[in-house]
């Protein structure tokens, strides 16, 4: 704990931000003691730490410990934060309050919630001016367009006076890095900052960060789950597992030659861009032919004015038995909504869904009953599509028990599923929320199984997912299709996925299909301009992650 | 690193971390506000059930001897037997001359069971309107127009209305302060319904071929619950209130019947000189209010997950 390194007031090399042995306790009763145990490591000037883990591993934690914001429930048991010297643990909150956005600032996942929905922008960047400055009213004003120009919006003088619900994803999320930056702090925590955004914004967004860092001599430490993202941003990684750090060293060496266990698993778990070979029946029966199809929802009020949203436009497309389709797209292109029309969860304005030759677009709702069995899906949140006071058995068996099977045999039929999920039958007595994320993810599809479907759907079934269970259950898919020789369709919005999964793909931008072929030729020569920009946009695309991990 | 790597695809269900937490019962019987509003209204209802062994006479007995005497002052009091005997008036007795302290104790009985019947009255035709509302929506609008029709209406004067077009009786009380209560379960049981039948397990049966009636029964009614036992402690704690103003302003059950409504609208009169007419009769009022609403806002903070969270 004494060394020459442990002066205060550092400058010049020494790191800005030093955390040393650090341990937050967890409340009793948790499934383990401590949200972070015994983690060390240093952000310097102008470095980019990215602290990596699956969901649990503590890494918000410590930036909850870095900032001074961790809950009552957890305190810092052991351990010393050193931000240029100064013990922030040690750190009255008045003092708190001072260092941050003038020595250290946070960006957060959600812009929207990290703004106030009531004061314009302008004014929310200027609160920060007005609490640590005593610049005077047009000085403020000026920095407060200065930095708005940094962070590159266009249009300043219209931006400050906006109010963050008039802003697009990417605009909320530059207002509030420029509200981190706007007092040139010396440390950036960034916490998942680009995962509600889309691929493209998030490409922007991180090349902004990149640039402003470059400019200030920031120290960033950067929390994500993505190894894209990581692959773009990072100098140097920390692995984190439980709370403990499993790995820590430079971007090259963590991420392509792994040293510990934990982070190889990871780095064989990250999907590649590569589409597999397979070998495909194109003689197979056409199992879904969707034609033509559109979805226009048109909001009429008794006042105001007549609103039309075109949510999915002449969408084609088919897919064969033993295939499966990928639709690929950003938030807002429609891709959910064919989805759920093929499922009929909601009713198509236009067009024909054909399933096996029947046309079942404009089937009444009475008459659904009879096709709801060939057509199952499973959806994103594993946590909110099984009824929380329902055993797994009884969700397991409510399926096929509406369509006339016994009680025995439904039970045999969710036993036998399980095990083909590879999930244990003492499963069935237990309730949902006794199983993690992808074990949950694993019931849903033997659910879905159930029915013995034609076409399985998977609406962004794996995004809600960490990369190693998301893995599992990807081959689980593959697994499944290939021995009960389903065709799937498969949405999501990751494109380092769909490569892995799918044998065709739809690229669907606002609501209509701009590019359709097999993922093969899609991935490797894209055609459309669009389709482009996505790969274009992809985080870490240029990246082998740990291959030679893959493959011992 | 003592835990394994991963289980990888071979992850059975052993291998995870079983969560265990403490049982919804159990959450609400730890609860300290729950425990309060549980032990005062157990204690309300000792009291209503034991009332004839409480020392108490007949509450409709009166003897003009023993007129507005002050607490517990001795005084004669004659059964309908034309027996003659000593009583103590506890709680003093008003301008007839019947023993508060009975009427009182009587007086409970009517209170807590008009509560409870106008919450279980009100919840239950809430609840089936709320859920046609909620999931027909073709009913939706002009079924969710009556019920804010009825709302627009205060509540007294609805419940005033009614019991003058049927005459006073312990149902038309209960049916009178219900009716004007309905529309606000209805309200919560529709918001509920809405929020529920867009989450994907609902979706999921929907695709499971699940009948709509199943669904309702199965997926949508059980998520109700929780809110709606908070609601109807709430709607037992003014339906108590309600039927003390209709006692209160005459409209209510008739006068030979004690309730604590009326036993404060006979000592009205008097209050400057007798204010135990209307004191213990408050009391006890306030005090069973209050429980109820201590009741139900542990229920709240126990069952209600939005609440929870904030503990």
């Amino acid at each position: 704990m004494s060394g020459p390194r442990d002066m205060s007031g550092a400058t010049g090399d020494a790191p800005i931000l030093e955390v040393r042995g650090l341990t937050v306790a967890l409340p009793g009763g948790a499934d383990r003691k401590a949200a972070v145990r015994d983690v060390s490591f240093t952000v310097g000037r102008g470095e980019t730490l990215c602290l990596v883990g699956e969901s649990g591993s503590g890494k918000s934690v410590i930036a909850q410990a870095v900032m001074g914001l961790l809950p009552k429930q957890l305190p810092v048991e052991a351990g010393t934060i050193l931000l240029q010297g100064e013990d922030v643990t040690r750190a009255s909150n008045a003092r708190l309050r001072e260092l941050r956005a003038t020595r250290m600032s946070m960006i957060f996942q959600e812009p929207m919630t990290a703004l106030n929905p009531v004061m314009t922008c302008g004014d929310q960047i200027d609160e920060v001016l007005s609490e640590h400055t005593d610049l005077s009213a047009a000085d403020r004003r000026k920095k407060v367009l200065d930095i708005v120009r940094e962070v590159l919006l266009p249009d300043p003088e219209r931006i400050v006076a906006s109010y963050p619900h008039q802003l697009s994803g990417g605009q909320r999320q530059r207002i509030v890095i420029a509200m981190a930056l706007v007092l040139d702090p010396v440390l950036l925590i960034a916490d998942e900052p680009t995962t509600a955004l889309d691929v493209t914004t998030q490409a922007q967004i991180l090349k902004l960060v990149l640039e402003l860092q470059a400019r200030h001599g920031t120290g960033v430490l950067f929390i994500t789950h993505d190894f894209g993202v990581v692959a773009e941003v990072a100098h140097r990684v920390a692995v984190l597992r439980l709370g403990n750090m499993a790995e820590i060293g430079p971007k090259e060496q963590v991420l392509k030659r792994p040293a510990h266990d934990y982070t190889k698993m990871l780095m064989a778990s990250v999907p590649t861009l590569h589409v597999p070979e397979r070998t495909l029946d194109d003689a197979a029966p056409v199992v879904l032919k969707v034609a033509g199809l559109s979805k226009t929802y048109d909001s009429k009020s008794w006042f105001g004015k007549r609103r039309v949203v075109h949510a999915a436009q002449d969408v084609s497309f088919e897919i064969r038995r033993g295939r499966t389709l990928g639709i690929v797209g950003e938030s807002g292109s429609g891709k959910s909504t064919v989805a759920r029309c093929v499922v009929r969860l909601i009713d198509p304005s236009g067009g024909q869904i054909l399933l096996s030759g029947t046309d079942i677009a404009k089937t009444p709702h009475g008459a659904l009953r009879s096709l709801r069995d060939k057509v199952q899906i499973v959806f994103q949140d594993p946590y909110r599509s099984m009824n929380p006071r329902r055993t797994v058995a009884e969700s397991m068996i409510e399926g096929p028990m509406n369509y006339g099977v016994s009680r025995t045999d439904a039970m045999a039929r969710a036993r036998s599923l399980l095990e083909l999920v590879r999930m244990d039958t003492s499963a069935l007595d237990r309730f949902p929320h006794q199983f993690s994320g992808g074990q949950r993810q694993r019931i849903c599809i033997a659910r879905a199984l159930a029915m013995e479907p034609e076409l399985l759907i998977a609406d962004e079934a794996v995004s809600a997912l960490d990369v190693s269970v998301q893995a599992q259950v990807l081959r689980l898919l593959a697994d499944i299709r290939g021995r009960l020789n389903l065709a799937m369709l498969f949405i999501t919005h990751d494109l380092r996925v769909a490569a892995q999964v799918c044998d065709d793909v739809v690229v669907m931008s606002q609501g209509r299909v701009v590019e359709y072929g097999s993922a093969a030729q899609v991935f490797r020569e894209p055609r459309h301009e669009y389709t482009r920009a996505l790969f274009e946009a992809a985080p870490g695309k240029g990246f082998e992650f740990g291959t030679a991990a893959a493959a011992a | 690193m003592a835990t394994p790597i991963l289980p990888d695809d071979t992850l059975s269900v052993e291998a995870a971390t079983i969560v265990e937490r403490p049982s919804t019962w159990q959450r609400v019987r730890r609860n300290g506000s729950v425990r309060l509003g549980g032990i005062v209204l157990g204690v309300l209802v000792a009291l209503a059930l034991a009332a004839p062994w409480l020392g108490t006479v007949d509450p409709s007995l009166f003897d003009p001897v023993s007129r507005d005497l002050l607490p517990g002052k001795t005084g004669e009091i004659t059964d309908l037997d034309g027996n003659t005997f000593v009583h103590t008036f506890v709680f003093g007795s008003d301008s007839f001359g019947r023993d508060i302290y009975s009427r009182v104790m009587y007086g409970t009985r009517v209170s807590l069971i008009v509560g409870l019947a106008t919450a279980v009255v009100s919840v239950t035709f809430g609840v089936l309107l709320g859920l046609c509302a909620g999931y027909l929506r073709w009913l939706d609008g002009p079924l969710m127009r009556v019920m804010d029709g009825i709302m627009s209406i205060p509540s007294i004067l609805i419940a005033i209305a009614l019991v003058a077009l049927w005459r006073g009786s312990l149902l038309t009380v209960v049916i009178a302060i219900a009716i004007p209560e309905i529309p606000r379960v209805t309200r919560l049981v529709r918001s509920l319904v809405l929020t529920v039948r867009e989450e994907p397990y609902v979706e999921a049966a929907v695709s499971l071929g699940t009948p709509t009636w199943k669904i309702m029964l199965r997926h949508i009614l059980p998520n109700t619950t929780a809110p709606l036992i908070v609601q109807g402690t709430f709607i037992a704690a003014s339906g108590i209130l309600v039927e003390a103003i209709l006692s209160f302003l005459g409209v209510g059950l008739p006068p030979d019947i004690p309730t604590w409504g009326n036993v404060m609208a006979e000592g009205r009169s008097q209050f400057s000189e007798f204010p135990h007419n209307i004191l213990f009769p408050g009391i006890f009022l306030a005090v069973t209010v209050l429980a109820v609403n201590i009741l139900g806002d542990g229920l709240r903070d126990t069952l209600d997950p939005k609440m929870a969270r904030r503990t």
